[in-house]
């Protein structure tokens, strides 16, 4: 089965400086893969490059069937991306926002609803405008603004940071979730002991190369089995 | 990389002359004397403008030219964004930066000619008001391509710019003729006189003159700027080699790195 | 692509009604602009009366400034700019969407400088339809040409200073347009003049909506 992903010794650019100098990477559907590596190392340039917003300059990048050498843009609706800044607009309630983001992906209502559910944002916060959120809320409206996509790749920066236990822990069970529903998870985080129960297998990534082998697939202990419904995944022709 | 020191890399020449510019440089300066011979001593001075009009010999020829050079920016920035060729960006700066030479001559010889003419050095004339625009034009242009830009970033903007500069040259200077043509006195003495007889040929050599100048110019300034973008292709080899080593030394085994040595031809690296 | 551009005007005209910006700073500026003119050109000499056309639409053009910089600002953020690259709208749409917005902010600009014109320099209107429509034309021209120039210089640290120095010398057809058709309207060129002035407008308006939804796409990637 083709893999999701496939970077073969991927050369991409920041600037003039080649932030990833020789990437190899595989995952199949379905997979939770973890990117480990120290700070610089590339991982943030890693996942943009997955979204085709980072051009890969030399080597191969396939992801979801699409060559985004030569077509960056072909998988951008399909992909989420959960990065370092968010894009809320200040001056908009966590519900507008969420809005917005949902239809311009061609979601409908209950997608948006749904997902301010799951995140706990459906209260009284839905109507608080996104400047006066705490650093944590932030983050869940964000991954709302995702998770009202329904993309088939995610793609997560540091997906934990900021967020309490309660909060991490179902962003954990959606991971699971999502991925047993067939989407594919690529995420890098520092908080390895959690990560790394989570993912199906670690890749590392250091001066911009991926370096060890794949980690054998490891148990997922203490993810809560919380079923979350109706986010599978959209297949968009 | 090589043991040789980067700057004496055989590739990279030592000036931007060759045989062709150097023809060329002598044939442009052969016209200048000849413009200089033709427009101050052989032909004669006009029957109404007198004297002056000597400096229309030079002020048609810059104005005209700096057309040219807005047109090659505009062609070349078109270009660019449907090749993706390197070469077309530097063209579009030569062109600008040309362009802005040009139209500085021209304001100014224009309004060297206005001081006799008009008695004032500046006159809301249809010709010079957008030649001080298109002016303002080429500087905000040069100014964009100045800023240190990501290369990606520059790639697109840089070219969008220069795509409108000549729409926007000839919708400005349109407008302004036709707001001035509402209030001028129909007067002999404008920017674009009658010329015949034995002051079109100083005309046309001045023409001649400006023109082979302005293709040496531009054919250097060109040049200058292909190094430069060769100099920074050079160091994106560098700079990967150097990741790689970096990375090598971290994980403490032997880079291992495939493919790293053989650079592939001509990549748009987007600067 | 038209779905794109009324969502994108949605939420620019929301965020401008959450923040009131446009309200509460950019039209006491436009006001402010037209009492300064009081000051510097003697409103006892008669000037300040011919010179309307002219200074209205300069303050037009200043206060123009603002609420472009400002719509640029709005997606000039990391994250929101790879959320727009990622979100699948056409950037046509965007385009359309955050010019309009303009439009609008600039149209209720128009009708408080228009009242401010009529009440400070005692100015007497009258042929309406030409005024109302070269407002119109006027103002398309404005935002379509100042929402790419403004994608233009997004994000740069020096936007604020280079925006002017791109923007007015090509808005300078849309002033010398503007300002004589209004003339025309106020009584001071014939009324034929003054259609033919707006049609310039009309034109501009035209050629740089087009290239801004053409463009928009090309310096969305570029971020």
């Amino acid at each position: 089965m083709k893999p999701v992903v496939h970077f073969g010794a991927a050369v991409a650019l920041l600037g003039r400086f080649p932030a990833l100098a020789g990437v190899d990477l595989d995952v199949a559907r379905g997979e939770i893969v973890l990117l480990r590596g120290p700070n610089g190392a590339g991982k943030t340039t890693l996942l943009r490059a997955c979204a085709g917003l980072v051009p890969v300059v030399r080597g191969e990048a396939v992801v979801l069937g699409r060559d985004l050498r030569r077509d960056p843009r072909a998988v951008r609706r399909r992909v989420g991306l959960l990065g370092h800044a968010t894009a809320l607009h200040d001056d908009l309630t966590v519900e507008d926002n969420v809005r917005f983001w949902g239809r311009a992906a061609r979601a409908d209502a209950g997608d948006v609803e749904a997902a301010l559910v799951v995140v706990g944002l459906d209260g009284d916060l839905r109507d608080v405008p996104a400047a006066r959120l705490s650093a944590g809320q932030r983050r869940r409206a964000s991954l709302a603004c995702l998770l009202a996509r329904r993309p088939e790749l995610w793609l997560l920066d540091e997906p934990h940071a900021g967020l309490d236990a309660e909060a991490r822990n179902v962003l954990d069970s959606l991971i699971a979730q999502a991925a047993r529903q067939g989407a594919t998870v690529l995420l890098a985080s520092h908080e390895l002991d959690r990560a790394e129960s989570l993912a199906d297998r670690v890749v590392d990534l250091v001066g911009g190369m991926t370096v060890s082998p794949p980690a054998a697939a490891a148990s997922h202990p203490g993810v809560d089995q919380t079923a979350v419904e109706g986010l599978e995944p959209h297949r968009v022709a | 990389m090589t043991a040789n020191p980067p700057d004496v890399t055989p590739d990279i020449p030592a000036h931007t002359g060759s045989r062709a510019s150097r023809i060329l440089g002598v044939a442009a300066l052969a016209a200048i004397v000849l413009a200089t011979l033709y427009g101050l001593v052989w032909s004669p001075a006009d029957v109404e403008m007198g004297d002056s009009v000597r400096l229309m010999y030079v002020h048609v020829p810059t104005a005209v030219f700096c057309y040219v050079g807005c047109f090659i920016t505009t062609l070349a920035s078109g270009m660019w964004l449907w090749k993706r060729t390197p070469g077309w960006d530097v063209l579009a700066g030569a062109g600008a930066e040309l362009g802005l030479v040009f139209v500085l001559l021209a304001l100014a010889t224009g309004s060297l000619w206005g001081r006799p003419t008009w008695g004032t050095y500046w006159t809301w004339d249809a010709r010079l008001t957008s030649t001080a625009l298109l002016a303002v034009l080429l500087v905000g242009y040069l100014a964009l391509r100045r800023l240190d830009l990501d290369p990606t970033v520059r790639s697109a903007r840089v070219p969008v710019l220069g795509l409108l500069l000549v729409p926007n040259v000839v919708i400005v200077s349109r407008s302004v003729e036709w707001w001035r043509s509402l209030h001028q006195r129909a007067t002999v003495t404008t920017l674009d006189p009658q010329i015949d007889g034995d002051l079109l040929v100083a005309l046309m050599t001045g023409f001649l003159a400006v023109g082979l100048a302005f293709a040496w110019l531009l054919l250097h300034r060109f040049r200058v700027g292909w190094l430069e973008y060769q100099a920074q292709r050079i160091d994106l080899d560098e700079a990967v080699a150097a990741r790689r080593a970096e990375a090598a030394r971290r994980t403490g085994a032997s880079a291992a790195a495939p493919a790293a040595t053989s650079p592939e031809p001509a990549e748009a690296v987007g600067s | 692509m038209w779905r794109d551009a009324l969502l994108v005007a949605g939420r620019d005209l929301r965020i401008e009604a959450r923040s009131r910006v446009a309200t509460s700073q950019v039209a006491p500026f436009a006001l402010l602009v037209l009492v300064l003119f009081a000051f510097a050109l003697d409103p006892d000499t008669g000037v300040l009366e011919s010179a309307t056309p002219g200074l209205f639409w300069v303050a037009v053009l200043f206060s123009g400034l603002l609420a472009l910089s400002r719509s640029a600002a709005l997606d000039e953020s990391d994250g929101v700019r790879d959320a727009l690259r990622l979100s699948g709208l056409e950037p046509g749409g965007i385009f359309l969407g955050k010019a309009a917005a303009v439009a609008v902010q600039l149209l209720a600009l128009q009708a408080v400088l228009a009242a401010g014109v009529i009440v400070l320099y005692g100015a007497e209107p009258s042929g309406v339809a030409l005024l109302a429509l070269t407002c119109v034309t006027g103002t398309a021209a404005v935002a379509a040409t100042g929402t790419l120039y403004g994608a233009l210089v997004s994000g740069l640290r020096v936007r604020e200073t280079l925006l002017p120095l791109l923007l007015l010398p090509t808005l300078a057809p849309v002033l010398i347009g503007a300002t004589r058709a209004f003339e025309a309207a106020l009584g001071g060129d014939t009324l034929t003049r003054g259609w033919a002035w707006c049609g310039l407008l009309l034109f501009f308006a035209v050629l740089y909506t087009l290239a801004g939804a053409l463009a928009y796409g090309v310096l969305l990637e570029g971020s």
